[in-house]
C-alpha cells in the first residue's frame, strides 16, 4: 500500500526518525493557518509547499515551492491545490493534487554546507533479507546514479536473527563522510529508520534526500513509504491511512467485491482463476494482435454471482471491446462456471454489448462447452489455449 | 526415485481440520498420495478422515513417522508452522498458504535455512508426482504421467501447460509449484537442479513470470551445467505495466531487468527453448522430444 509523505513521515516520526516537521493543509486559508503553527513551534522563517501525490518528481512538475511569506503561502497552497500536476511518474495527464504539506525550512545557512544523502530500506528478494541502499548521491534521479556511478551506491544487507547492529550504522555513516556530530546523528537516524521499517511492516522506505543541516542534523527531507498489504490486518490504523482518491476508482471497487482487478489500457477485457494464468492471458490477447483492457484474477470461485459482479467490473471500462473469460477448472467444475457465464448474461441482458468469448479446460470442459454452444446467447465457447486466442480475433475483425 | 514426494512419503496436513485442510486432504487422498495425519493445535488424539489428528508437529513425527508436511495454515500463523515443521525434522514442507507478511517469511526463511529440510512455497500449488502423491491442490487427472517435469511460481498456469504437454502425447514426471511470493523456499534453479538431477525426466518446462532473478539465475545455471537437458521456457507478464503488483505479490516488475522480455532473453541467450506465447508451451516440448 502506497502513503502520501505526510503519512509517511509521521510514521518515521512516531519510531524516533528525525524528519522535517510540517503541517497537511486541504486548502489555501488552511495552509496559512499551519504555517503560522508551525513557525510558532519550529522558528522556521521560510515555508515548502509540497503537494501531496502518489508520485515522485513532484518538485520537476512545479508541485514543491518555497514561500518566504505568509503570501506567498497563500498563493502557492492556492496554485498547487486543485492543480493537474504532471511529472516524470504520473500518467500523462497528471494527478489531480488535494493536499498540500506546510512544511519547515530545512536549509537554513549555518556553520557548515548542507549535504544530501539518499537511503532506502527494502528487500532483497535473493537472500530473503532487508538491506539498506545508500548513496553520498542524494537529492537526484538514483536510477541515474545507478547508471553513472554505481560505485557510489553500497548496500548494507541486515541478518534477521540479530537486526541492524552499531558496526553497521556506523559503516553506513563513515562511507557517507561523515564525522562529529553529523555522524553521530545519522547513526541515530539509520537505527531509528531500520526499527521503523521492521515495526511498521514496510516493504520500501525512500528517503531522498537523507539531510545534514547546516547544524550538523540528519534528517529525511522525503519519505517515501509502501507498507506490507499482507501485514496491513495487524496495523488497523496504517489501513486506514489508505487513499482512494488516489487509485483507479475501478480498482477500488473489484478491491471491495473481493476481485484482484488491475485497469490497463487495451480493449480485450479478460477474466480469469489464477494471477500466471490472467498474466499469460493477458499476453495471449497481445500476440493476438490486441491488448488487454485489465488483469482480472476471480480466484477459486466462480459461480453466477462472481461471475456477474466480474462482468461488471470489466464492462465500467469504456474501451472494452471484447471479454474473454479463461478459466482453468480442477476442483472449480467447469460446467458451473459456463451455468454461471450463462446467468450473469441473463441477468444483465441488453447491459452486456460486447461479445464474450469463453474458454473452459479443465474438469467437464467438454460439457461446458456445450452447455454454452447451447445456450442461444451470443458468447463463443472454445477448448484449446490457442483456440481462445482465434476467437477473439475473429469477433474483433 | 521421484522428486521431492513419491508413494513412500509420510505426509501431514498442518491445519488439517480447518476447512482447506480438509477438502484438500481428501483430494489428496481420493488421488493415493500417503497421507498419514494432520496437525491441529489442540485437537491431537482425535480422528479426521481415517487418521489421527496431533498437538504438534513433533509428535506427528514420532508418532507416525512423518517426513513431509503440507500446510493449509492461515496467513498470521503460517510462518510460525513453517518454523515448527523444520524444527521437528519434517524434511520437506510444502506451504499453501498466500498472504503471508514478507517480515515473517524473512524470519522463517531464515530458521529453516541449515536445518535439513527443503521448504517449497508459500504460497504455491504444492508438488505432484505423477500416479504417486499429490500434495497441493493441483487438480490431480490433468498430470498424467510421463517423462516432463515442470517448475513453475504459478497454479492454474503449470494445470494449462501440463494439459498442453499430456495432449500432445505425452505426460508429467514431477510438477512443482514453487510460489509467487518474493520469498520463495525453493528457487526456480533449485527445482529445475531436482529435475536435472531426476533420472525419469527427460525435458523441462521452466514457467515464470516477471519480477526478481530466479528465472535468469537458473538459466545461468543450466548452461554453467552443460544444457545437460533440454528446457521448454515461458514468462508470463509480457503485457504487465512497471510497478504495479499483478496478482501475486512478487509478480512486480522493478527494474529493466526482472521485465518478461529481459527474463526471455537471458533464457535463450542460456539455451532454454523460449515460448512466447502461453498456447505453444505443449508443441514446443514435443518438437524438442522429437
Amino acid at each position: 500500500m502506497n502513503l502520501h509523505e505526510y503519512q509517511g513521515k509521521e510514521i518515521l516520526a512516531s519510531h524516533g526518525v528525525r524528519v522535517q516537521r510540517g503541517y497537511v493543509a486541504n486548502n489555501a486559508e488552511e495552509a496559512v493557518a499551519k504555517a503560522k503553527q508551525l513557525t510558532a513551534e519550529t522558528g522556521t522563517g521560510w515555508h515548502v509547499i509540497k503537494a501531496q501525490i502518489h508520485a515522485g518528481g513532484r518538485g520537476k512538475g512545479g508541485g514543491v515551492k518555497l514561500a518566504k511569506n505568509l503570501q506567498q503561502v497563500e498563493e502557492i497552497a492556492e496554485q498547487i491545490i486543485g492543480m493537474q500536476l504532471i511529472t516524470p511518474q504520473t500518467p500523462p495527464t497528471g494527478k489531480k493534487v488535494h493536499k498540500v504539506l506546510v512544511a519547515e525550512d530545512v536549509y537554513y545557512p549555518g556553520e557548515s554546507e548542507t549535504s544530501e544523502f539518499y537511503m532506502s530500506v527494502l528487500l532483497n528478494r535473493g537472500k530473503g533479507r532487508n538491506m539498506i541502499m545508500y548513496s553520498t548521491e542524494g537529492g537526484m534521479d538514483i536510477e541515474e546514479v545507478a547508471e553513472h556511478t554505481p560505485h557510489l551506491i553500497f548496500t548494507e544487507e541486515i541478518d534477521p536473527s540479530v537486526g541492524l547492529q552499531g558496526f553497521q550504522a556506523r559503516r553506513i555513516a563513515f562511507n557517507l563522510g561523515l564525522s562529529g556530530n553529523a555522524f553521530k546523528e545519522m547513526v541515530k537516524f539509520v537505527d531509528a529508520l531500520y526499527t521503523a521499517y521492521v515495526q511498521s511492516d514496510a516493504s520500501l522506505f525512500e528517503i531522498n534526500p537523507v539531510l545534514k543541516t547546516s547544524d550538523n542534523k540528519i534528517l529525511a527531507v522525503d519519505a517515501k513509504v509502501v507498507l506490507d498489504d499482507n501485514a496491513l490486518y495487524r496495523h488497523p490504523k496504517y489501513a486506514d491511512m489508505r487513499d482512494i482518491l488516489e487509485e483507479n476508482p475501478i480498482e477500488v471497487e473489484a478491491k471491495a467485491v473481493g476481485l484482484n482487478y488491475v485497469d490497463l489500457d487495451g480493449n480485450v477485457g479478460c477474466m480469469v482463476n489464477g494471477a500466471g494464468l490472467a498474466m499469460a492471458t493477458m499476453d495471449l490477447i497481445k500476440h493476438a494482435g490486441y491488448e488487454p483492457a485489465n488483469f482480472l484474477d476471480v480466484g477459486g470461485t466462480a459461480d453466477a454471482k462472481r461471475v456477474e459482479t466480474a462482468f461488471k467490473i470489466i464492462l465500467k471500462d469504456p474501451n472494452v471491446k471484447a471479454i474473454l473469460i479463461n478459466i482453468f477448472g480442477g476442483i472449480v467444475r467447469c460446467d458451473r462456471v459456463a451455468q454461471g457465464v450463462i446467468d450473469a448474461y441473463k441477468n444483465m441482458g441488453d447491459a452486456i454489448k460486447v461479445p464474450i468469448i469463453v474458454r473452459l479446460q479443465g474438469t467437464n470442459a467438454e460439457l461446458a462447452k456445450e452447455m454454452i454452444d447451447n445456450s442461444g446467447l451470443a458468447v463463443h465457447s472454445a477448448v484449446q489455449f490457442q483456440e481462445a486466442a482465434d476467437k477473439v480475433k475473429a469477433v474483433l475483425s | 526415485m521421484s522428486v521431492l514426494v513419491n508413494k513412500n512419503s509420510k505426509i501431514i496436513v498442518q491445519g488439517f481440520t480447518g476447512s482447506e485442510g480438509t477438502f484438500h486432504a481428501s483430494q489428496m487422498i481420493e488421488y493415493g498420495t500417503n497421507v498419514v495425519g494432520g496437525v491441529t493445535p489442540g485437537k491431537g488424539g482425535t480422528t479426521h478422515l481415517d487418521r489421527p489428528v496431533f498437538n504438534t508437529v513433533k509428535d506427528a513425527v514420532d508418532g507416525v513417522g512423518a517426513d513431509t508436511s503440507i500446510i493449509f495454515v492461515p496467513p498470521a500463523f503460517a510462518a510460525d508452522a513453517i518454523m515448527e515443521a523444520a524444527d521437528a525434522g519434517i524434511k520437506v514442507i510444502i506451504t499453501i498458504t498466500e498472504g503471508i507478511p514478507v517480515a515473517d517469511m524473512i524470519k522463517a526463511y531464515d530458521f529453516v535455512k541449515g536445518k535439513d529440510c527443503r521448504l517449497i512455497g508459500p504460497n504455491c500449488p504444492g508438488v505432484i508426482t505423477a500416479d504417486e502423491a499429490k500434495v497441493g491442490i493441483m487438480p490431480g487427472f490433468v498430470f498424467k504421467k510421463g517423462e516432463v517435469g515442470i517448475v513453475s511460481k504459478s497454479g492454474t498456469l503449470t494445470y494449462e501447460a501440463a494439459d498442453q504437454v499430456v495432449k500432445q502425447g505425452l505426460g508429467i514426471t514431477t510438477a512443482i509449484g514453487i510460489g509467487g511470493d518474493p520469498i520463495i523456499g525453493t528457487t526456480t534453479k533449485e527445482a529445475v537442479e531436482l529435475l536435472m538431477n531426476d533420472p525419469e525426466t527427460k525435458c523441462i518446462v521452466m514457467i515464470g513470470e516477471i519480477g526478481g532473478q530466479l528465472e535468469a539465475d537458473a538459466a545461468k545455471w543450466i548452461k554453467a551445467d552443460g544444457n545437460r537437458k533440454p528446457v521448454v521456457g515461458f514468462i508470463a507478464g509480457e503485457t504487465a505495466p512497471k510497478g504495479r503488483t499483478m496478482g501475486h505479490a512478487g509478480a512486480i516488475v522493478g527494474g529493466a531487468d526482472d521485465t518478461a522480455e529481459a527474463k526471455k532473453r537471458i533464457m535463450r541467450e542460456n539455451g532454454i527453448h523460449v515460448v512466447d506465447s502461453p498456447a505453444e508451451i505443449g508443441k514446443k516440448v514435443k518438437e524438442v522430444l522429437g
